[in-house]
């Protein structure tokens, strides 16, 4: 996906953004397309932002901040492993919020950044509905059950060792 | 429009309904404390420090953002309300560097003087406040966000006024911060290098990007020979740093000021006014001659250069190919001078004292520097550092002796004092033009159809039986609107005077914050300074550029004439289209 942020808009995107340029208020759509472009690439790049930008008109000094005022842009690419925890009212009153603190300061990111090194980002999820498991955490697909802020240093170096096999 | 009664603190008054609560006070003599307000820029409503309180309201009303109702009754002061104020202010401060002392705006501080107005005492906490690097990329504007109070100001000064829209806010919450897209540094962004976001800054989150010590070093180097020009604005503005009233014209005590500092000599930028006017006059003949390339376009202003480069490459060929006055008179300097007294170019130390930030950008331009590198001009100060150092130096500046420039670089017409002004530029030509024109001298020399201090201004012009249709725009949001006109064909203009600054040079990005009595960027003041300029003019005994006796004989001596090749060769420069690409 990365390798793909770097090429123009896609003809849906772009088609989409044409569509939305002649509506009454053009620049209304700006988060609409913002999410369109988050969908199809994961994130929001600078390169697709400054192609807005062009295309629509609009200053990046505003599609930066839109993009940065709400948290679901991500203005990263996902990790190679997306650690997603869940702080749903079950796993939050089991310490969900804890084990979040421990991720933090294990990657040294902030929820929606991606470590330097790209293997890791870090997100938050709603109730997935396992909640006699709770605190929940998902790495990529895997489900990990009742987990720790203890549990957290280790819980990455065993990702990390699988990844390099 | 329809009135409306109300009364402010008990005393009554009708105004028309499109005022505000702070406004309507104003026209009482109550001013109501404000941090985020502008008159010319749009309402934020971002501090909340203008509150007031309304009979029938329970809560304290922004004065800023609130129009003016019937039969309203207002309170501006009340214990509670002055206590709100102190709190709000405390907010601020809790959330501010302790370093009033060390900080450029100490003393003209909107921030420390609305803390101590309002009666703030003590700093209490002591807690954590937000951090942030002090951006320095740019050679004109540097940013520190941990001083932002995040006003808006400059993000509205920016979008508002030059159309540049750079700045924004970032981020939400605690994270909040004023900064150009994708927080990149100001050297990588659509920023012109204005520096208005400088002048609407009520605390230092915006400052130039400070050349006094390289300037103090070179004074104090025996190898360098140090000379200094100053613009044409610098003279009528000056005086205010001393406590003068606006307008105070001050040019014989700048030259002391500056021989006392160590300077050597001491050369008038109007001299590179002048000469601008003499080749600018004969590319706008040339081109009516062929009808090419119309219309001219003005080129001393760097910021609406840099403007042009990023968001209208495509007007590049129609804009005039002169280098600003400053760096004429810095390549003279640095060629003819240098010849003359027989220096080496490489030990002469330029200093321009400008009114501008976007100067210190011209200025290290590779168009700008010798083919073997070095800048033809090697410090620009700007107004505001120029006043400081004559304060540092401990120079009573308002006493001083009135001085005179070094001749001949130092020897200017009335014409050249005019670039100051929005207008000016354009008065200048049209008198040189008119006279080339026609062969003969003008018997009015002043074109009142282009004085006033307005954001756009249009004239249809009778010379040698042609009709010149120019325009005059400042402030970048006018430029867009002649420029579009222009693009579109609407009409034919000749000549179009383009300056970056609303009101000109005068009211430039480095000029002195201002007096109590001003708001900041009050066009009053720019009316006062440019009157300055205009009366400058009128006392000189020559009034037009090609006159003036210094230029022809450096034409004689050394350029051959107006548009040869030596002269392209030393006072022209070339323009390149800009990333990033600005948006229209
Ligand atoms: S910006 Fe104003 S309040 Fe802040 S440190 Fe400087 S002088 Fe003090
Ligand atoms: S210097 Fe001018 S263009 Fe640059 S950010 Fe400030 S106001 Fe905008
Ligand atoms: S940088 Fe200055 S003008 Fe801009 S928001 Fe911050 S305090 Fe206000
Ligand atoms: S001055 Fe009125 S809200 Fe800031």
């Amino acid at each position: 996906m990365s390798a793909e942020s770097n090429q123009h808009l896609d003809s849906e995107t772009i088609a989409f953004m044409d569509a939305c340029l002649q509506k009454e208020h053009p620049k209304s759509y700006l988060i609409a397309v913002l999410h369109k472009i988050q969908q199809r690439y994961g994130y929001l790049s600078q390169a697709h932002m400054d192609q807005v930008a062009q295309h629509m008109q609009i200053p990046t000094s505003i599609i930066s901040g839109v993009s940065t005022f709400y948290h679901f842009f991500r203005l990263q690419p996902r990790g190679k492993f997306s650690i997603s925890i869940c702080l749903g009212t079950a796993c939050f009153v089991k310490g969900a919020d804890k084990v979040l603190d421990a991720f933090r300061t294990e990657l040294g990111i902030e929820l929606g950044e991606t470590t330097p090194d790209g293997l890791f980002s870090l997100e938050s999820s709603r109730c997935l509905g396992v909640c006699a498991l709770a605190p929940v955490v998902t790495i990529n697909d895997k489900i990990y059950s009742k987990v720790t802020a203890k549990q957290v240093p280790e819980l990455l170096n065993s990702v990390k060792a699988a990844a390099i096999d | 429009m329809k009135e409306i009664n109300l009364t402010i603190d008990d005393q009554a008054l009708s105004v028309s309904q499109d005022t505000t609560i702070l406004q309507a006070a104003e026209k009482l003599g109550i001013k109501i404390p404000r941090l985020c307000y502008h008159p010319d820029l749009s309402i934020e409503g971002a501090c909340r420090i203008c509150i007031v309180e309304v009979d029938g309201s329970r809560n304290f009303v922004p004065s800023c953002a609130t129009p003016v109702r019937e039969g309203m009754r207002v309170r501006t002061n009340s214990p509670e309300i002055r206590q709100a104020r102190r709190d709000l202010i405390e907010l601020i401060l809790d959330n501010h560097p302790r370093e009033c002392q060390i900080c450029e705006r100490d003393g003209n501080c909107e921030l420390q003087n609305l803390a101590y107005a309002m009666g703030v005492r003590d700093r209490l906490f002591e807690g954590k406040r937000k951090r942030h690097e002090i951006e320095k990329s740019s050679l004109a504007v540097i940013r520190d966000a941990e001083k932002c109070i995040l006003c808006r100001r400059c993000v509205r000064v920016c979008a508002e006024v030059q159309g540049v829209t750079n700045l924004s806010q970032l981020y939400r919450g605690v994270e909040t911060v004023v900064a150009p897209a994708y927080e990149q540094g100001m050297a990588d962004s659509v920023c012109i290098a204005c520096g208005q976001c400088i002048n609407v800054c009520p605390v230092a989150a915006f400052l130039e990007n400070n050349s006094t010590d390289r300037v103090w070093a070179a004074l104090a180097d025996p190898s360098k020979h140090v000379v200094a020009q100053i613009a044409p604005s610098i003279r009528a503005a000056i005086g205010e740093g001393f406590g003068l009233a606006p307008g105070t014209p001050m040019t014989g005590q700048t030259v002391t000021a500056l021989h006392r500092l160590g300077f050597e000599a001491v050369f008038d930028t109007n001299f590179g006014a002048d000469l601008t006017i003499v080749e600018e006059a004969n590319e706008l003949i040339k081109r009516l001659e062929k009808n090419d390339r119309l219309p001219l376009l003005t080129s001393c202003s760097s910021g609406w250069i840099k403007f042009m480069e990023h968001f209208y490459p495509e007007m590049i060929p129609f804009a005039s190919t002169c280098r600003s006055p400053m760096s004429m008179l810095s390549v003279l300097l640095k060629t003819y001078y240098a010849e003359k007294t027989g220096r080496n170019a490489k030990d002469i130390f330029v200093v321009a004292i400008m009114p501008c930030t976007a100067k210190k950008f011209e200025a290290e331009r590779s168009e700008h520097c010798s083919a073997d590198g070095y800048p033809y001009t090697d410090a620009v100060l700007t107004t505001r550092e120029f006043i400081w150092m004559i304060k540092s130096y401990g120079i009573n500046f308002t006493m001083l002796p009135e001085g005179e420039f070094d001749a001949p670089l130092g020897f200017s017409t009335g014409a050249a004092d005019l670039f100051g002004t929005t207008g000016g530029v354009m008065e200048a030509a049209l008198r040189t033009a008119a006279e080339k024109l026609t062969g003969k001298p003008l018997t009015e020399l002043n074109f009142d159809q282009v004085r006033e201090v307005k954001g756009l201004k249009e004239a249809s012009i009778e010379i040698a039986g042609r009709t010149l249709n120019v325009a005059v725009a400042n402030g970048l949001n006018n430029a867009k609107t002649i420029l579009e006109r222009v693009k579109k064909g609407e009409k034919t203009y000749h000549l179009i005077e383009l300056m970056a600054c609303p009101g000109g040079c005068i009211a430039g990005g480095g000029q002195p914050y201002p007096p109590d009595n001003h708001y900041v960027l009050d066009p009053e003041i720019a009316r006062l300074r440019a009157k300055a300029l205009y009366r400058i003019d009128e006392a000189k005994a020559i009034r037009v550029a090609h006159r003036n006796p210094f230029i022809e004989k450096l034409y004689q001596d050394y350029l051959e004439q107006p548009g040869s090749h030596r002269a392209h060769e030393l006072l022209h420069t070339t323009y390149t289209p800009r990333e990033p690409r600005g948006i229209k």
